[in-house]
């Protein structure tokens, strides 16, 4: 079966590769960009370490065609920190601890990320419904609903004093 | 996982889609969410050579009230129904309902179209829409034709759809003031499917039932409607020992398939319980 040649904005960049129609976008992401922080867990689309942003949305990479994302903007967990500089939700697990063995976090964060800018202010139980796609067997969860809500108040501070961010 | 090699066809009207679906026939299969055909791809238990992605198709997204009717775009995702204003103030069973299928991703790419027309007894929509008297507008290359959701499953992912057509939008009736409702879902974790679940649509008058339709969910190889249920309570005022019988008449039509989420008895009772609480959930709205 013959390539199709694909566009798509990953982390700001353009980029354009020729792929075969079966691809899954993690693999494309992970062989093709060398980007390899979105995980392949499950395969399945119930563990979400592979979650991705695509155009506003989170969305679990092993579950989509790469050639489906076709001019769209993809963010992966490489595309969170700026200059440098942490994002708030990485210094919020690193902060509170949120990971062990660390094999669900670039989910865990980009999703975090996505939850984050679309409820800036969450409830504990929100956070919990907002992060239920992302499966963790090491933390118990308790420490990844408390990263996240540093990185609440880390961004609402942000937004208040807006030369520091 | 890899899943077999097929091509790629990405059509951006619903004419131009069917036009595919009728040159390649049984060598297609149509893409919307993908979340439960791909899995199946990758495990090789569907090996489509031509597959009709229908996500780039805008006239089949969308929520809209038209002439009385509440009209949702088959393509239209599992987020969109649960956070539609519309839907929360005109059909609240199904937002409801779309907080319990699968987690926040796969809600961003899972669709109400995908998960009826997939035919399998597990998904949610298809107990939902019975218990809505929803009708299912099903489009091919002669136009369109519309069949009641009690008419389209006729086993386990086998539906009413011919090879050639596509469903185009699913259409509700908006509920009538003091409608009750509910969708109670028994499942062991979040994005598990039901190990039984019962929608309960009603109306009351008086203190008597005048209107009640339920769906099961994953308890029989298609969903179901419980109409020897429904008759029991007709014209009459909810009991205790009336909601007795009701589970019973529930449990008298399961057939579920054995698996980890349980035996055949245990989902059989469980159907019986999801039923009574859906019930007395929706008694509090009327």
């Amino acid at each position: 079966m013959s390539k199709k040649i694909i566009s798509m904005n990953v982390n700001g960049k353009k980029v354009e590769e020729a792929v075969e129609s079966r691809t899954l976008l993690v693999h494309f992401l992970r062989e093709k960009m060398n980007l390899t922080g979105a995980h392949i867990g499950c395969e399945t689309s119930h563990c979400g370490a592979c979650t991705v942003d695509i155009d506003g949305e989170s969305v679990k990479s092993c579950t989509c065609f790469a050639v489906q994302c076709e001019g769209s903007e993809v963010i992966t967990v490489e595309g969170l920190a700026q200059g440098g500089v942490l994002h708030a939700v990485q210094e919020g697990f690193y902060k509170e601890h949120g990971l062990q063995c660390g094999f669900c976090t670039p989910g865990m964060l980009t999703r975090a990320y996505r939850f984050l800018h679309d409820n800036p202010n969450p409830t504990e139980e929100e956070i919990r419904v907002g992060m239920s796609g992302n499966l963790c067997r090491c933390t118990g969860y308790q420490n990844i609903v408390k990263a996240v809500q540093y990185a609440a108040n880390k961004l609402r501070e942000d937004a208040k004093n807006p030369v520091a961010a | 996982m890899i899943p077999p090699s097929f091509d790629y066809h990405c059509p951006k009207t619903v004419s131009e889609a069917i036009e595919l679906l009728t040159k390649f026939g049984d060598e297609a299969k149509i893409l919307a969410g993908g979340h439960s055909l791909l899995p199946m791809m990758k495990l090789r238990f569907a090996e489509p050579a031509n597959l009709i992605d229908l996500n780039k198709i805008p006239e089949l997204r969308g929520i809209k009230e038209e002439g009385g009717v509440i009209k949702i775009g088959a393509m239209t995702t599992e987020n969109q129904v649960l956070f539609s204003e519309l839907l929360l103030k005109k059909v609240p069973l199904l937002p409801e309902a779309a907080k319990l299928i699968a987690d926040p991703q796969v809600r961003n790419r899972g669709t109400i179209g995908g998960d009826i027309a997939h035919g399998d007894p597990a998904n949610d929509h298809p107990a939902i829409a019975m218990a809505l008297d929803a009708i299912f507008v099903l489009q091919g290359p002669k136009g369109q034709r519309k069949v009641k959701a009690v008419d389209f499953f006729h086993g386990t992912y086998m539906t009413a759809l011919a090879e050639d057509e596509i469903l185009v939008s699913i259409e509700v009736s908006p509920f009538a003031p003091k409608t009750g409702y509910a969708y109670h879902k028994l499942k062991r974790k979040t994005g598990d499917w039901a190990t039984a679940a019962a929608a309960v649509v009603m109306q009351m008058s008086g203190g008597k039932v005048t209107h009640i339709a339920i769906g099961l969910t994953n308890v029989a190889p298609t969903a179901l409607r419980a109409s020897a249920a429904e008759e029991l309570m007709v014209g009459k005022e909810i009991t205790p020992a009336l909601l007795d019988q009701v589970a019973e008449s529930v449990r008298s039509i399961c057939d579920p398939a054995e698996d980890l989420r349980g035996d055949a008895e245990y989902k059989t009772a469980m159907a019986g319980e999801m039923t009574r609480r859906s019930i007395t959930a929706a008694m509090a709205h009327c």
